[in-house]
């Protein structure tokens, strides 16, 4: 494999596991406040459709941005009472809002726009455009480092960056912080925060809402960077990639990216069937490596690369009790 | 007594759950700087008066007042504002949190977490130095022992400036040692002004330590008296509002043959660690032979063992015979059948289905039973017409077997899985935590059938938490520590001192 072409892979690398980091961290704050979130995929999925509806009708992707994560939060607080205030089944509560995104995205937008369940094409100020970072075309000519600089690291679009900001962010934050001491407490023993004089409720609502936004910027990430539009069911299971990224990573933040890069990564040799064939020799399904992430993720679960624990406190509705 | 107004006076504190009156017009007045005790049997209401003062339910009526000034409560963080702090029975602390962070845990200064940690680390150190609570402040709670635990929760409430202290049946879990020491620590802190309420069902704690004593019963304040005009009698009585057995009368023992022989068990959990190290013991025909320790020593284990639900290696005999430990036929049905009889540790999970009626859950274990069999179908009203004589010859109360196994109290639970395995007439009786949970009448009830149940001529292996119960029903007593059986003693040339020492590992004998 030569220089461009892994540059190109490691550049998709970076596209596609943008959603899942972002998902991921979403799921991080919602799971490490001890409410479990398998509705990442059908909030994304509605963020992608409605930032990518608003992207259209008012040609910001801004805009755009701004609905999907209503959009997502808007989900997200059904889980929160559904889950925190009438302490329902965290489980039951995220297949419905994923069944509900999935069938009410096509809906309206085939009401809408009547384009079989699509946005129309987004063009111009109505997608996040890449941005190009500075001195990348000066630097473009320096050998290793200049395409490196170049293809890799700038050129993406500033959802990207978001993202991966969001990762010392949410370290910091998770460890450098009260916020962060009580949001972990919570997952693990509320009682301990309860009885400390902390509002269990408040907290736990906190992260859900956290984890709104971030699913928000998710979705519209898909929407109106990664494509041109939404299409049905076009999160594609990513919201249950980043949910075993999340796991992969032990409900870690820097860990977290490591995942969700080797996961994207997966996923962009997958576009690629005859690198990968060059490269080892041999043909790889495709489909193998679109279910690598699972498999890893069982592998994990399994015990065999060191435990996943998580949250303690995980699934659980509090009851106050003596 | 320097200051004349009570720290903490209740006024009429009534407080329902439904139909259910848990507290009825409670007063209770508690003087600065003393010890007050409250006793009661479980269910009494203690702990449901205690969460009122923490602001964790609010009281249908009646007041409170904090050093002489009417106070309202109505969460936590207010009980902590008004120097309320309190040391739950089962300790709120996160398992895989340093010391420090639980300490800092709601109480930090500021957003960013590294100055709280700086400064709770220094006063951390003070108050070590102050009560004598030395502690590892970087120390992760899962690693440390459960005295220590407990220490961090005094350590907590101290930390937020506390001059109340409530602890909840601190000494359920410690051993012997580790309560002197906890009790010592609370005359410490007395001596230094604070205010403790301790809540409690072990009378000796009361008649020990308190400098006043409140008893309660069905939701009522039965009495207030002073510990010193007092006896354990009569605490007992006005507990319970009839006289009761203190001590379980029984005759000497008269030992037949081995029932059971355990040579060198070896049990190892599913991460690998030794639980059981080597276990040797004998039980014989006609004796109760206990173990004590403190929990988790590998009593549940070899419980769970004989009792057919755990694989392990060695050797067991029961009447000569092996019995079979790989776990290709060690199914706690072919226990039962060799007539073995087994009352769980935890009957809410293991001896019981809390949603399952009462004759359902009498049929466990021995559904197979002709009795119970209506040609291929079982036989639902045997079941029903059994259960109801079982009800009334264990004095379950109500004695309805329609009942959900959770709408009986404690006690009757226990009952209700008590009738069940010895009404079979077993030949070994294995019985683990026989009285955790129930109250003082139902105790002596349950020591009784143990008694008669020995008397008949059968072996019992009694497995307890508390010491007390071990004294008081053994014949024989095995020590376990750290997976092993530390020592063994005839229940009437031992005492509490030499048993508690052994359960913290320490053997005079190998001296």
């Amino acid at each position: 494999m030569d220089l461009p072409t892994l540059l190109q892979i490691l550049d998709s690398t970076v596209r596609l596991s943008t959603p899942l980091l972002l998902a991921c961290l979403a799921g991080l704050y919602s799971e490490r406040a001890g409410i479990f979130d398998i509705g990442l995929e059908g909030k994304m999925l509605a963020a992608a459709f409605l930032s990518g509806a608003v992207a259209y009708a008012t040609g910001s992707a801004w805009l755009g941005l701004m609905a999907g994560v209503g959009a997502s939060l808007f989900l997200s607080l059904i889980h929160g009472v559904a889950s925190i205030t009438f302490r329902g089944n965290q489980l039951i509560s995220g297949v419905a809002i994923n069944f509900l995104a999935a069938g009410i995205t096509v809906v309206i937008a085939q009401s809408w726009f009547g384009q079989g369940g699509r946005t129309p094409q987004l063009s111009g100020d109505a997608r996040f455009e890449p941005i190009t970072l500075p001195f990348a075309d000066a630097l473009r000519e320096v050998p290793v480092i200049g395409p490196v600089y170049f293809e890799l690291i700038s050129g993406h679009t500033s959802l990207v960056y978001i993202a991966i900001l969001f990762v010392p962010l949410t370290w910091a934050l998770l460890y450098r912080t009260r916020f962060g001491l009580r949001l972990r407490a919570v997952g693990e023993n509320p009682a301990s925060v309860d009885t400390a004089g902390v509002s269990v409720i408040r907290l736990r609502y906190i992260a859900v809402v956290i984890c709104g936004v971030l699913c928000g910027f998710a979705g519209t990430y898909l929407a109106t960077a990664l494509q041109a539009g939404f299409v049905k069911d076009m999160s594609a299971g990513r919201g249950f990639i980043a949910l075993a990224a999340l796991i992969f990573a032990k409900w870690r933040p820097w860990q977290a990216l490591y995942a969700c890069l080797l996961f994207g990564f997966l996923q962009a040799m997958s576009l690629r069937p005859d690198v990968l064939e060059n490269t080892l020799g041999f043909k790889v399904n495709a489909q193998l490596l679109d279910a690598l992430p699972y498999i890893l993720t069982v592998v994990i679960l399994a015990g065999f690369v060191g435990k996943a624990v998580p949250p303690r406190a995980g699934g659980a509705p509090y009851v106050k009790e003596r | 007594m320097t200051n004349s107004a009570p720290a903490i006076e209740l006024a009429g504190i009534s407080k329902a759950f439904g139909t259910v009156q848990a507290n009825k017009d409670i007063s209770i007045r508690v003087m600065p700087g003393t010890i007050h005790g409250i006793i009661g049997e479980n269910g009494a209401g203690k702990s449901t008066l205690m969460s009122i003062l923490y602001g964790f339910y609010k009281a249908d009526a009646g007041d409170i007042f904090i050093a002489g000034k009417k106070t309202l409560i109505p969460d936590s963080q207010s009980a902590i504002k008004a120097g309320i702090g309190m040391v739950f029975q089962h300790f709120k602390l996160v398992e895989n949190f340093s010391v420090l962070e639980n300490v800092v845990l709601g109480a930090e200064e500021g957003f960013s977490l590294g100055k709280s940690l700086a400064k709770a680390r220094r006063e951390l150190k003070a108050l070590a130095d102050e009560y004598g609570l030395t502690i590892e402040p970087d120390a992760l709670i899962e690693d440390i022992g459960v005295g220590m635990q407990q220490r961090v929760e005094i350590l907590k409430a101290l930390y937020r400036r506390a001059e109340i202290l409530i602890l909840d049946e601190p000494t359920g879990v410690l051993t012997p040692a580790e309560a002197d020491q906890l009790f010592r620590i609370l005359d410490r802190l007395k001596a230094e002004g604070k205010t403790i309420i301790l809540i409690t069902h072990k009378l000796r704690e009361i008649m020990d330590v308190t400098d006043t004593v409140s008893v309660m019963r069905r939701g009522e304040m039965t009495a207030t008296v002073k510990t010193a005009d007092t006896s354990p009698g009569e605490l007992a009585e006005l507990m319970v509002g009839r006289k009761v057995l203190l001590r379980v009368e029984k005759k000497s023992a008269s030992v037949g043959n081995k029932i059971l022989e355990i040579q060198d068990l070896h049990v190892k959990d599913e991460d690998g660690v030794h639980r059981l190290k080597g276990i040797n013991l004998d039980i014989r025909a006609g004796e109760i032979v206990g173990i004590a320790g403190v929990a988790g020593n590998g009593q549940s284990e070899l419980l769970e063992v004989l009792g057919g639900y755990k694989k392990a290696t060695g050797n067991i005999r029961y009447k000569s015979q092996q019995i079979d430990l790989t776990g290709a036929v060690a199914n706690a049905q072919s226990r039962r059948t060799l007539g073995i009889a087994h009352v769980p540790e935890d009957r809410q999970s293991e001896g019981l289905i809390m949603n399952f009626m009462a004759w359902e859950n009498t049929a466990f274990g021995y559904h197979l039973d002709d009795a119970y069999q209506n040609g291929m179908l079982i036989s639902n009203s045997a079941i029903r017409t059994d259960t109801q004589a079982k009800m009334g010859r264990f004095d379950v109360r109500p004695p309805d077997p329609r009942l959900d196994a959770s709408s009986f109290s404690g006690g009757n639970q226990q009952k209700i899985v008590l009738a069940r395995e010895i009404e079979r007439n077993p030949d070994l009786l294995l019985i683990g935590q026989p009285t955790r949970g129930v109250d003082i009448g139902a105790i002596e009830f349950i020591h009784q059938q143990i008694v008669a149940l020995r008397d008949e001529g059968k072996a019992i292996l009694l497995v307890s938490v508390e010491l007390e119960e071990i004294l008081a029903l053994s014949d024989r007593i095995a020590v376990m520590f750290d997976g092993q059986i530390i020592g063994e003693r005839i229940a009437g040339e031992t005492d509490e001192n030499e048993l508690g020492l052994m359960m913290a590992g320490i053997n005079e004998d190998d001296a």
